[in-house]
Parts: structure tokens; sequence; C-alpha cells
């Protein structure tokens, strides 16, 4: 079967079978940003957006994505121009291993927008990694990486936001 | 203490001085990272043509001898390569521990074994064209057991007539392995005239603790690829933190010259200990090895908590005997640890349960009496801490128990009886690793320091004023700390640094960043020695074919054995960059006295003025004059063993209604030296606190009657979120080691020991109530509240 989504912004047409998950058809066209972790939909490794709305992809069928957008962290910022959550994480010394940093930033994201602006409160930081199981930093800089970031964000001199997205 | 035993109160002054040490700057792999574009093992398997998947089947039973395979099913299944299992690989005994050589631990692992030990052991494993196909293969392969009688309690484990766990003839072990008993290995060390001190003593308080199993959870499951270059060497890549242990233990049980294999450690995704074991990359190596083709292994979530590797559950008896001045007199710590099916480092985790606990108070006299047996449970190994945690939750609580009995405050108490700078570690003798260890004795110390300002932080004074009213009932708690910094007199690491063009130096050293931030540390230590921006040093670090040696990524040794390894290296192309700058100005007509040469600021500089950019001189040294590589290479192994210390407090809130703990406040103070990159060590004892605040309240293991593990996804084996996550302070108490890079020792697992008895201590001030056993969960706390509250209906 063939599965056509808008990746990233850009038109694609893979190949899957019927029994494949997003993770997988992604993982398999080099989209390695997107992390294996526990394959139950508990660990937010695998976050993507589909829609604007972040899912574990791992619970996701390949074919559900069909006619869908998908955002994964590729899309999210580049070498270049890092997307201003990706920059807060940096600069925080928000990463450790990094296996989970992509699902925070890709949650901090589908949060942000949905939001549409104005302060983030450090609770709703809080819950919105609540999904993303991380061993390494103990949650302390990247809660705070989220409300820098949410602050950048709301902030109108930190402009290209749109154009980024 | 004598007066010239440097305790690096008189280094301090560096630190004014450090221009990129000391600092926090960008990590150098983070960017990479949070885009996406991170590298880890797993991360090419999509672009290797050819590649076999593998799948392995795990035993249903927790001990049962395999009577027959029979695969002839499993082999039809379309796209099925190859099926291994006891009776097509050699029976080789090894450990999958990943410690230096000799390994201390017993060889008592196989390949394949004959008869499977817990439920998880490896039956059999199927190579095919798709994960699919080997899952399905696998579910056909048919096996007969002659189920036996399983042992689960570690006390009925060492009784006569228990079944025996390991009763093979080949295995081979270590420290009275002995196979008619379950017992792995046994110690008794003492000090002093211990009968006598307790005799002594104005009181003596015994208390019993336990301890449970833990999962290191890492984020990354094991994973493994392997193929075959186009010179037919192996090449493993792997989720690994040893990785030049994994090329020689894999030499040994492939039967493979150790020229032949090449181990790449890619970026890792996290590893806690459960990455210091050989645990997989064995079978796509065979598979390799028979087919030809490469091959991959990629656990689930599953198979990582039910067969990867755990913490040592124990059962600890601390024996205290004090004056009622509040002298400590005598310590005692009997402990019987659980390593389940097989012992990899069932000795020396142990042995660290004493060495690092016993030390931290001064008293007269110590035993410590161990025993570590076999049980038909899952598999327990290296895990952050390493045995540190058990002990610390022990003593610490019964440091509280011990000052409640002699009316004095906990903080108080403590602070009478720490160790500090220039005291000796009575039992660092008799506890090394395995075999008789260097003495040690404490250079830079600030637990004092650490313990003060924690209580400031946490608002100590409080404690013992919350009302004794109503459901919520609030309470403080605290724990003393102290780690180690490597495996003194054994563990060794390696860096070589050579000069470019522009100025800038490639760093190749075997230290394996797991997510711990070492790749820049060690940036750092190497840009701090060369006087140049952290920009200028380029890392890869290892890689069996490419970079030196190096013990691995464990016991807290990276950043201070490594660390001095890359400083020693830099400290002679300095003396290199120099040299070539005078030969350049005795060239030119222009000379000068070679020890008037200072280098800063990527220059060497002249006392006149005059300066050679280090990009200056390697073109020089490339292409002109006197033409040779400015490089060297520099190793490392200390007998030394600083201890990093800390304090850890905790507030929480006790529901008595419900059971459940609110974790209000938890400050952490810790002197880790001086902090190379203080919020990466922020980071690490955040991280490092947080796992074990699940150890102390939610994580266990829960079984079945048959041993197999229920609670084995994220979702039932719960771990702290960022939900859990307390408010959290992290109080760096800046000492100086001399023995140290830039005066740096460890800091990552230390924070591990605190918070099991920081939690443990103040719940029993919330509702004083004592728990000895972890987790504390709110059953537990319901239970506890009833029977004091209501002793008629507990006891109807």
């Amino acid at each position: 079967m063939n599965v056509e989504l808008t990746l990233n912004g850009e038109a694609v047409s893979w190949e899957s079978e019927p029994h494949e998950f997003l993770t997988e058809l992604l993982r398999r066209h080099g989209l390695i940003g997107t992390k294996r972790g526990c394959e139950s939909g508990d660990c937010g490794a695998c976050a993507v957006l589909l829609d604007g709305e972040e899912v574990p992809s791992c619970l996701v069928l390949a074919a559900q994505a069909h006619g869908h957008e998908v955002t994964t962290i590729e899309g999210l910022g580049s070498w270049e121009r890092p997307h201003p959550i990706q920059e807060a994480f940096v600069d925080g010394t928000a990463v450790q291993c990094g296996y989970c940093t992509p699902g925070m930033v890709i949650a901090a994201k589908a949060y942000l927008d949905r939001k549409g602006g104005g302060p983030l409160s450090e609770r709703e930081a809080r819950e919105l990694l609540a999904g993303h199981v991380c061993r390494c930093t103990g949650y302390v800089k990247p809660i705070a990486a989220v409300l820098r970031a949410a602050e950048a964000l709301g902030d109108p001199r930190s402009a290209g936001e749109e154009e980024r997205a | 203490m004598s007066q010239d035993w440097d305790t690096g109160r008189g280094s301090m002054g560096e630190y004014d001085r450090f221009r990129v040490v000391n600092r926090s700057r960008r990590r150098v792999d983070a960017l990479k990272l949070a885009l996406g574009k991170g590298t880890y093992t797993d991360d090419i398997a999509h672009t290797i043509d050819g590649l076999l998947h593998l799948k392995v089947l795990w035993s249903p039973h927790a001990h049962a001898r395999i009577v027959s395979i029979d695969t002839s099913e499993a082999e039809r299944v379309p796209g099925v390569v190859l099926i291994l299992h006891h009776g097509n690989v050699p029976r080789v005994p090894y450990t999958t521990a990943g410690q230096g050589h000799p390994e201390p631990s017993p060889y008592d692992a196989y390949v394949f074994p004959r008869k499977v030990r817990y439920v998880g052991d490896r039956v059999a494993c199927v190579a095919a064209e798709s994960e699919l196909a080997a899952a399905r293969a696998v579910a056909k392969i048919k096996v007969e057991y002659e189920v036996l009688e399983p042992v689960f309690d570690p006390r009925r484990a060492l009784e006569p007539g228990a079944p025996l766990v390991h009763d093979e003839e080949e295995a081979t072990g270590i420290c009275g392995y002995d196979k008619s008993r379950n017992l792995v290995c046994e110690m008794k060390v003492e000090h002093g005239d211990v009968d006598d001190a307790f005799a002594r003593a104005d009181v003596v308080l015994e208390r019993e603790y336990e301890v449970p199993y833990q999962a290191q959870c890492p984020l990354e499951p094991h994973c493994a690829l392997t193929w075959f270059d186009e010179d037919r060497r192996l090449v493993v890549r792997v989720a690994t933190q040893v990785p030049f242990h994994s090329r020689r233990i894999l030499a040994r049980i492939l039967g493979l010259p150790l020229h032949r294999i090449r181990v790449i450690k890619p970026r890792i995704g996290g590893g806690f200990g459960s990455k210091q074991e050989i645990l997989l990359e064995d079978l796509p190596a065979l598979v390799t090895l028979r087919t030809g083709r490469p091959a991959r292994l990629f656990y689930t979530r599953q198979e990582e908590l039910r067969s990867a590797r755990t913490r040592h559950p124990q059962l600890l008896r601390w024996k205290t005997g004090a004056n009622r001045d509040g002298t400590l007199v005598a310590q005692e710590l009997e402990v019987l640890a659980n390593t389940g099916a097989y012992g990899a480092h069932a000795l020396t985790v142990q042995s660290c349960t004493a060495g690092k606990t016993l030390p931290l108070y001064v008293a007269e006299a110590y035993r410590f009496l161990m025993k570590t047996v076999y049980t038909n449970l899952p598999i327990a190994g290296a895990f952050r801490g390493y045995g540190g945690p058990q002990g610390f939750f022990a003593m610490e609580c019964h440091m509280d128990e011990v000052a409640s009995l002699l009316g004095m405050d906990p903080a108080e108490f403590r602070s009478k009886n720490l160790i500090g700078p220039g005291s000796e570690n009575p039992l660092a003798k008799a506890l090394g690793e395995g075999k008789e260890g260097p003495p040690q004795r404490i250079r830079s110390c600030e637990i004092q320091q650490c313990i003060a300002r924690g209580k400031e932080a946490i608002g100590w004074e409080r404690r013992g004023t919350f009302p004794q009213r109503g459901p919520l009932r609030r309470g403080i708690g605290m724990a003393a700390l102290m780690h180690g910094s490597g495996i003194p007199g054994v563990d060794m690491a390696s860096a070589s640094i050579k000069l470019n063009d522009d100025g800038s130096f490639n760093l190749l050293v075997g230290a394996t960043d797991i997510g711990t931030g070492s790749d820049t540390i060690l940036s750092q230590i190497a840009a701090e020695a060369l006087g140049v921006p952290l920009e200028k040093i380029v890392i890869y670090s290892s890689d069996t074919d490419i970079t030196p040696f190096d013990k691995g990524a464990y016991a807290s040794s990276t950043t201070y054995i490594s660390g001095m390894s890359v400083k020693k290296a830099c400290d002679k192309v300095v003396e290199q960059l120099k040299d070539a700058a005078w030969e350049m100005w005795q060239h030119a007509g222009d000379p000068c006295e070679r020890s008037s040469l200072r280098h800063e600021d990527e220059h060497v500089r002249r006392p006149d003025g005059k300066a050679l950019s280090y990009a200056e001189i390697c073109l020089s040294t490339f292409y002109e004059h006197d033409q040779h590589q400015i490089m060297d290479h520099a190793s490392h192994m200390s007998f030394e063993c600083p201890p990093p210390f800390a304090a850890h407090f905790a507030e929480v809130e006790v529901d008595t209604e419900t059971g459940g703990v609110k974790l209000l406040k938890y400050v952490a103070a810790v002197d880790c030296g001086v902090p190379i990159h203080p919020e990466n060590c922020e980071g690490q004892n955040e991280g490092g606190a947080m796992t074990m605040m699940g150890y102390a309240l939610s994580e266990d293991f829960v079984f079945d009657g048959g041993g197999a593990l229920l609670n084995d996804t994220f979702r039932h084996y719960k771990q702290f979120t960022s939900l859990d996550m307390p408010p959290f302070e992290t109080i760096l108490c800046l000492s100086y080691e001399p023995s140290g890079p830039f005066g740096a020792k460890s800091v990552s697992e230390i924070p591990t020991d605190g918070p099991g008895p920081a939690i443990a201590n103040a719940i029993a001030d919330a509702l004083g109530i004592r728990f000895r056993k972890l987790p504390i969960t709110p059953e537990d706390i319901r239970r506890a509240w009833r029977e004091r509250t209501e002793p008629a209906a507990s006891a109807s």
C-alpha cells in the first residue's frame, strides 16, 4: 500500500505494510530524530506532530497518517536556524543523553502552538512534559528550558518563528 | 594531620584564572541532539543493505533444564536465515560484567545455557530478513523443558537442600564461589577490636533494612549492529559503556582474535550501568560470523526490563555502638545480597556497599560481613551508585535512629563524627576491587559546608515545629554521603591530541560519553590546558580501532581519570608548541629564552611581547622548518580515589488518609571539587537524585508466583516524571582536589546515594514512624499509620 502525507511541509508518497507503525515508516526513510523507546506509547521518545497535535508515532499506524500533515523534529529547526525551543534546551544544558530531547521539543512545540502565546506557568511546563520519560536530567532543566522558550516565543522581538514553523 | 598533606585549600585561588573549565559552556553535542541529528546505534540501520534482524526466545520458566529444542517448524517461516541455540553455539563460560581484566565476577554465563535460571533467560535466537519474520519464527520454536524447583528468597537460597541455581562443572568462580551452595561470594572485613568496642559503647543499636530491585531504564534500549568490513573484520556498533571490555570479552566468547574485531561506540541514549554489560552484541556478532551478513538486535522495553540488568536487592543489618556524648565507637554492617540468576558484579557491588558508606564516619572499629547468593530471579549488575544507595539507605536511616536514641539533632550527630581533610580511610585496603586496594587518605573535603548550606536551604530549623494534627503531616530529613572517583590502582584511561593547521586540535579519547557530558568535559579540560577556546577542540571518543584505551564509563571515573589523561597529553603538547616556537625564532635570527615562553590565547608568547599563533606554528612545522606533527598522548591511572561528598535534604508532606507522600522540596549540596561544567554537574545531581526518588517511593519489581516480572512496561514500572519531581536545589560546595584535573572530583554517582535515606528520614520525622524497607508505598504508610492510631482495628 502507498501512504501519502505532507512531511515537514513536503508531499511524500511511501510504500508501507498495513501493520507498519509511523515510527518505523519515518525511521526507514532516514528521519532518525524520532526515537524508539518503548513501543507502547509510554515514553514519548517517538513523538511527532500529526496535523499539529502531539502523538506517539509508535501507536499510529503508518496508514493513519495518509492524507495528513506530519512534522518531525527534523522539520522544526536547522543547524543555521534552530527553533527557539531547541535553542532553549541547548542553552539551558537541558540535553544530556539526548534520546528524549526530540520528543520533549515536539511536546513543547505542540503545546505552545495550541496555547498561542501568553505566559506559561511552571505547572503547564511540567504537564506538557509529563508523558516524556527522561532518566538523565531530573526534568529540572527541561522544565526551565520550556519556560524560557515560551518567553522567547512570546516576545515579539524574537521574530522569525512563523517562517521557521 | 601532617602539615605537608595537600588538602587543596591552598589552590583555591586558581579558580579566578580558569577560562574554560568551571564555566557552563554550550555542550559540544547539545545542538545536534536537540535538532534530532544525534546518530545512535540503531540510527544507521536503514542504510545497511541485507540487514538481518534478530529476535530472542526467552525462558518462560524460572528454573528448568532444556531437554530438547526443535527448530524445524521455525526454519520453515519465510525469511528465516539462521537459528542459534545451545546445540549449535560453543559453550564458553564467561561473565557478562564489562569489567577490567581479570573480571572480579564469576564465569557462570554462556551464550546459550543448557539450564535456564530465570524467566527471561536466553533459550534461542532467530535471524531473519525482517523483525516480523524473526518474531514469527521464535513463536514456532518447540522447547521441551524439565521444570525444576526454583528458589526466590535469598535466605532460602543459603539453606541446605535449597535448589541449586549453578551446578555445572565449567563455571569458574572467584571469592569462594561454591557449586554446592548458592553462595556467589562472601566477605569478612574487620578493623580494630570490634567486640571490645561494642562492649565499651554506652549504647548499642541494631536494626534491619531492606532494599528492592530497581531497573536502570536507559531511554535507548540495548541494541547492536554488526557487519564485516571490506577486510572481513567484524565491526560491532553497540550501545555500550565499555567498548574496550566489549571487544576483549567478545574475542573470548566468539573465539576470534581480538584484532579481527572493531567495537564502535556511537551516540548512546543513557546507560546508568546497564550498558556496562556485554549483554547482547554476541548474538548479532555470531550471526554475522556465520552468515557473512550484517545483523541487528534491538531490545523491546519489555525485554529491557525483564532481561537486562538491575540493582542488587539487599537485606542489611546495621549495628552501631556510640557514647552518650555522641561519639561513634563501632559500626557493623551485614549484607545478604541477591544477584539473581548470574553473578555479574556480585562481589564488587556488595563490597562498595561497605566501602562507600562505613568510612564516612570515624569509629574505633568496623566489621563488614557480606554474602551474595544466586536466586531464580532477574540478574543484578552495575547500576549508577554501585552498591552505595543500598548501604546509604541503611546507614543514613540508622544514623537518624542512633541520634534519636541519644537525644541529639541528626545533623549535629553526623557533623561530630564525619571524616575530614587528612583522615585515613581505614577500610580502603581491605575493600579493593576484588583484591587488596591501595590505602586512601582524604585531601579535599567540604562535607561540613554541604551540611551547613543544605540545612539553611531546606530550613532545617523548622524541623520539629510542624503541627502534629490533621491528616497532612510534614517532616524534614537528611543524609550525609560520600562516593569515589574511579577504581584506585585499576582504572586507566588515555588520550591523544594533535595540532591542525588552523590552530585547532583533534582530541581522541577512549572515554565513553553515554549522555554524561564527558565529550564536553574532556574538551573543556583540553581547551583550558592548551589555552584555546572550546570550539578549537574536535573530540572523537571510543572506537577501539581509532582511539586509545579507556576503562569505560563507570565508577565515576571519567572526569577524574580520563580527564587527567587529557590534561597530561595537552601539557606535553604545550611543551612541543613552545619548543617549535623557540626553534622558529632561533631560525629567524631572533632568539629567546626557552624557559621564558608562556602559552595563552592560542599563542606562544615571549616576555618582549612577540608571539606566534598555534596556527603559525603548525603551518611552519608542517611545511617550512623542522617539519613534524605536533602531537602527543598520555595515560592516567590513580592510586588515589578522592571521594566527592554531599548532604541531601528532603521535605515531605504525608497524607495519612491516603498514605501518599508529596515531596515539597529537595536540596542536594555536593562537593565535587572544581565543577568543570557547573550546569552539567547540576544536571548530574538532579537526574541522579530523581532516579532514586523513585527507588524511595515507587519503583519495585513485582513478580508472579513463578518468578515472572509483572510490571514490565513503563506504564507499570513507576519512575518519577516531570509531575513528581519536587522543586530542587543543587548547591555546589567548591573544593580543590589536588589529585584531579583542575581540581575536579567525580559527581555522577553520589546523588544516587541520598534520596532513599533522606526521604525515609523525612517521613519518619513527619509521622514518628520508621520505615526500614524501600520503596515506602502508600499501602505501607496506611498500614503503619492505622496500626499506630487504631491499634484495636489492626489487631482484629
